[in-house]
């Protein structure tokens, strides 16, 4: 692993540029909320655990990872940013009109992005494909995919995850940012995901419940799959994490900075 | 009835189509179908159901992002007798469901309003999986299914009154964000299936639906500085179509149709499949988008892009008329 400090100073880094990037794009608003739960999560798999290589960004055996909850792109491209797929020039460029960096991603491998997101759980289904692929071609990469504990009301959630224990995807883990937030407020009021270990276990999963922010827990748990299993990480986060007036609070799973909230945002920074 | 005036035609506008339909539409209709049960799929807040939720609680069930399941729910409680309406973002609504739709409301009948807010390029930066251009063509090719394209905030809520009070299935596309223009600021019947005459002219008609009927206008007065008489439809219908009205226009020397959607299989072909087997109608000009994803950015950028603000729509006609 990467040593600890340096993942967190790469957090660090990442949920600045997410404020920035959310400030700079005004009116149009980003998803902040969704974007700085995700942040250690992104911060330990492309720091410390995703095998890749920015000078060859099509090599067959590299690992593959997929956004499936789309919205969170805003810390994906601050992550892809920060290991050199992005210049700083292209990602300044976030939600100008005809960029190609705006609120959902679209797959350019040249850039380090495998799926073009937004659509809710087809990302998911996407990933059980590349698995199933990179196993028929015997490749021993790994596919990670992250999805939302929203994102889980969809059935074709279900369907894929399904699929994954069916035909043995021990090179795919899943890992659910668990939030407790979607659009509308709290999941557990709008459709009650309690018992989702539990769902993916019985699904033919090995699954592993841990603090979502914690970079040790999740390199530990990157890095002590079950062989045996596909396998899914219950990352238990906060929507809106290191920002006071944006943790657990449903407004900014899609919101707007003034220039008083984005200084105030950035001096929690520390 | 929600009625139009100039005042409420401003407050309306501010709302958007969305906000007036279920934070001021769904209140009137209350009044006459007090047992309406509303389904959103995570969806309710965007949408403008705050209000409705709050004072109705009983009637409000929220199913999570899971447009499947909200239209196989909306068909069962309507198959028990009472009023349904499902409402998700349109791109979703329309294809994530649409087997369920064609299934339960199409070969079913089942009486349900399903209501696709942020069609179009209404949700601008978040990119292609988030428009809905191919909405109203799959719509359209559900047999027995209304659909309705309102051109503005106010027509949106009576597009709901109208149905909700004709029991049979209705897909309803609102366009447009909050602050959207107005077509129309004086009160007027508003009759499913049957289109409505904004602005005579005599050399072309325009025919346009949703948003682009206020974009139409201003292109109209645009070729009138040019010389060129248009006369402005509000096809607010796209199923059924209103085809008296494209035969009472036939003197005019192009038909041109305008949406905010893709040419394949929205107004412009529902026209043309009309004119196909009948000669006396003139040419039509199908203006939308060209059959393309886009570049993500803001509203105008994206009309631009496709080339549907009203400069360059004049431009395009009058390039095609002479």
């Amino acid at each position: 692993m990467q040593n600890y400090d340096y993942l967190k100073e790469m957090s660090q880094r990442i949920r600045l540029r997410i404020l920035e990037l959310t400030y700079s794009a005004g009116k149009s608003g980003a998803h902040a909320g969704g974007g700085l739960s995700a942040v250690e999560i992104l911060a330990t798999l492309y720091g410390s655990v995703l095998k890749y290589d920015i000078n060859n960004p099509l090599d067959k055996n590299r690992d593959r990872f997929i956004l499936s909850k789309g919205h969170s792109a805003i810390a994906l491209f601050s992550t892809l940013e920060q290991v050199g797929f992005l210049t700083k020039e292209e990602l300044d460029q976030f939600e100008v009109n005809g960029s190609p960096f705006y609120a959902h991603s679209s797959r350019n491998l040249l850039k380090g992005i495998e799926f073009s997101g937004g659509s809710l759980s087809l990302g998911l289904s996407f990933a059980v494909g590349v698995a199933l692929a990179n196993k028929k071609d015997g490749l021993s990469n790994h596919v990670y995919v992250l999805v939302g504990d929203g994102e889980c009301d969809e059935g074709l959630v279900w369907e894929s995850l399904m699929s994954a224990s069916h035909f043995n995807l021990t090179n795919l883990t899943v890992i659910v940012d668990f939030n407790g937030l979607q659009s509308d407020g709290y999941s557990s009021e709008i459709m009650n995901k309690s018992s989702l270990p539990d769902k993916f276990r019985s699904f033919g999963f090995s699954v592993k419940e841990i603090e979502g922010h914690d970079i040790n827990l999740l390199y530990e748990s990157f890095s002590s799959k079950d062989l045996s299993k596909p396998n899914a990480i219950i990352a238990s986060t906060i929507k809106g994490k290191g920002v006071s007036f944006m943790e657990n609070n449903v407004n900014w799973h899609h919101g707007s900075l003034s220039l008083d909230q984005y200084n105030l945002a950035v001096s929690e920074q520390k | 009835m929600v009625e139009v005036n100039k005042l409420n035609a401003r407050i309306f506008s501010k709302l958007g189509q969305s906000g007036t339909t279920f934070g001021i539409g769904l209140f009137e209709i209350l009044k006459k179908h007090p047992e309406i049960i509303v389904l959103s799929s995570d969806m309710s807040r965007p949408a403008g159901l705050d209000r409705f939720k709050t004072m109705y609680p009983d009637m409000f069930y929220n199913v999570g992002i899971a447009e499947q399941n909200l239209i196989g729910i909306a068909s069962g409680i309507a198959s028990e007798g009472k009023k349904v309406i499902a409402t998700a973002q349109a791109a979703f609504i329309s294809m994530r469901s649409f087997e369920q739709i064609r299934q339960y409301m199409g070969y079913m009948k089942s009486d349900i309003v399903a209501i696709g807010i942020s069609s179009g390029f209404a949700l601008n930066f978040f990119g292609n999986s988030h428009y809905a251009i191919e909405d109203l063509a799959i719509m359209r090719s559900i047999p027995g299914l209304t659909i309705i394209s309102p051109s503005d905030a106010g027509q949106a809520a009576k597009a709901l009154e109208s149905a909700i009070d004709i029991d049979a299935p209705v897909y309803i596309r609102l366009s447009g964000t909050l602050n959207c223009p107005i077509v129309y600021k004086n009160d007027y019947k508003f009759e499913i299936g049957k289109a409505k005459l904004v602005k005579d002219g005599n050399d072309i008609t325009i025919f346009a639906t949703g948003s682009m009927v206020y974009n139409s206008l201003q292109a109209s007065d645009l070729l009138e500085k040019k010389g060129v008489s248009t006369r402005v439809i509000d096809m607010h219908t796209l199923k059924p179509l209103d085809t008296d009205i494209l035969v009472k226009c036939s003197s005019s020397n192009l038909f041109v149709s305008v949406e905010e959607h893709n040419i394949v299989g929205g107004l412009g072909t529902a026209i043309s499949e009309f004119i196909a087997s009948n000669r006396d109608l003139p040419q039509l000009l199908r203006l939308g988008v060209m059959d393309t994803f886009s570049y993500p950015g803001d509203y105008t950028y994206l009309l631009e892009q496709n080339r549907l603000i009203p400069q360059l729509l004049a431009e395009d006609i009058l390039n095609n008329y002479k």
